[in-house]
């Protein structure tokens, strides 16, 4: 379990091994926050091989979105799984996230 | 220790966990408990998706917000594993909460809060969720017969 963090071009992408859970999340906003003070403005957070996000993991989600627009940035998501997507629907947070079905996609114009 | 349960109130229990305030205990805990479930085969989604949040909330709130991260303070689950569903009871040390003093977190106003979600998720995927008047243990049933839809819609 853990993030593994790499440039593409000017995007900082957050690929999330195994599940953002309360007992990580922290990691993954140190890791995003420290990214965005050094300059960056545009995330991509894709979930390619992330069993599940609990409610703290939303939240931290939500958290840096809204710090990211602060700084004019935009943090974007990719590939939920069905599991996935049925949170984000549920908790209407698929409104407030621009969600890719892959992480190129979200790349492509970003 | 945990005080002990109202035996009025205690159903048959197949499981009986008690864990320290240590949020890093959550994912073992219900991996530990969805293994051990008889119908994990037939009933995968139910209990990878609807189970596992719901436990996994219930867990998270005993620790921050009942025992307040209190790591001298412990949360008892007991699981019972009955004909056609589960039914997961789990108590903190806390003083106890108001369960309906918290708002929807899909409101506008609530969208963008970082926190709110868990009590909601567990409404929407379990079929019934039963806090004692403390408000320190929350009451989870989930239903198991197939093809079954949730009142909050997802169906298995």
């Amino acid at each position: 379990m853990g993030f593994q963090v790499s440039r593409n071009g000017d995007v900082t992408l957050v690929e999330v091994e195994g599940q953002l859970i309360v007992g990580n999340r922290q990691e993954l906003k140190q890791q995003v926050l420290e990214q965005l003070e050094s300059g960056d403005r545009k995330f991509v957070v894709d979930f390619s091989n992330t069993g599940y996000i609990d409610s703290s993991g939303l939240g931290v989600l939500v958290s840096l979105s809204k710090k990211i627009r602060e700084q004019g940035g935009e943090l974007r998501l990719s590939s939920l799984n069905e599991d996935l997507r049925t949170l984000f629907e549920l908790t209407k947070l698929d409104t407030l996230f621009r969600i890719a079905d892959t992480k190129d996609k979200a790349l492509e114009g970003f | 220790m945990i005080d002990p349960i109202d035996p009025h109130q205690t159903r048959p229990r197949d499981l009986i966990l008690e864990l320290p305030t240590d949020v890093r205990t959550i994912e073992h805990a219900v991996d530990y408990v969805i293994g051990r479930c008889p119908a994990c085969a037939e009933q995968a989604r139910r209990l990878q998706l609807n189970f596992r949040v719901g436990l996994t909330e219930a867990l998270s709130n005993a620790m921050l917000y009942g025992n307040s991260r209190d790591p001298s303070k412990r949360v008892l689950v007991e699981i019972a594993f009955q004909l056609g569903c589960i039914q997961a009871r789990v108590t903190d040390q806390g003083q106890g909460f108001d369960p309906r003093s918290v708002p929807d977190p899909t409101t506008p106003e609530n969208l963008t809060k970082p926190c709110g979600r868990g009590l909601f998720l567990m409404r929407k995927l379990m079929d019934e969720v039963c806090y004692n008047d403390r408000g320190n243990q929350v009451t989870l049933v989930l239903k198991l017969e197939s093809g079954g839809i949730l009142e909050g819609g997802v169906q298995a």
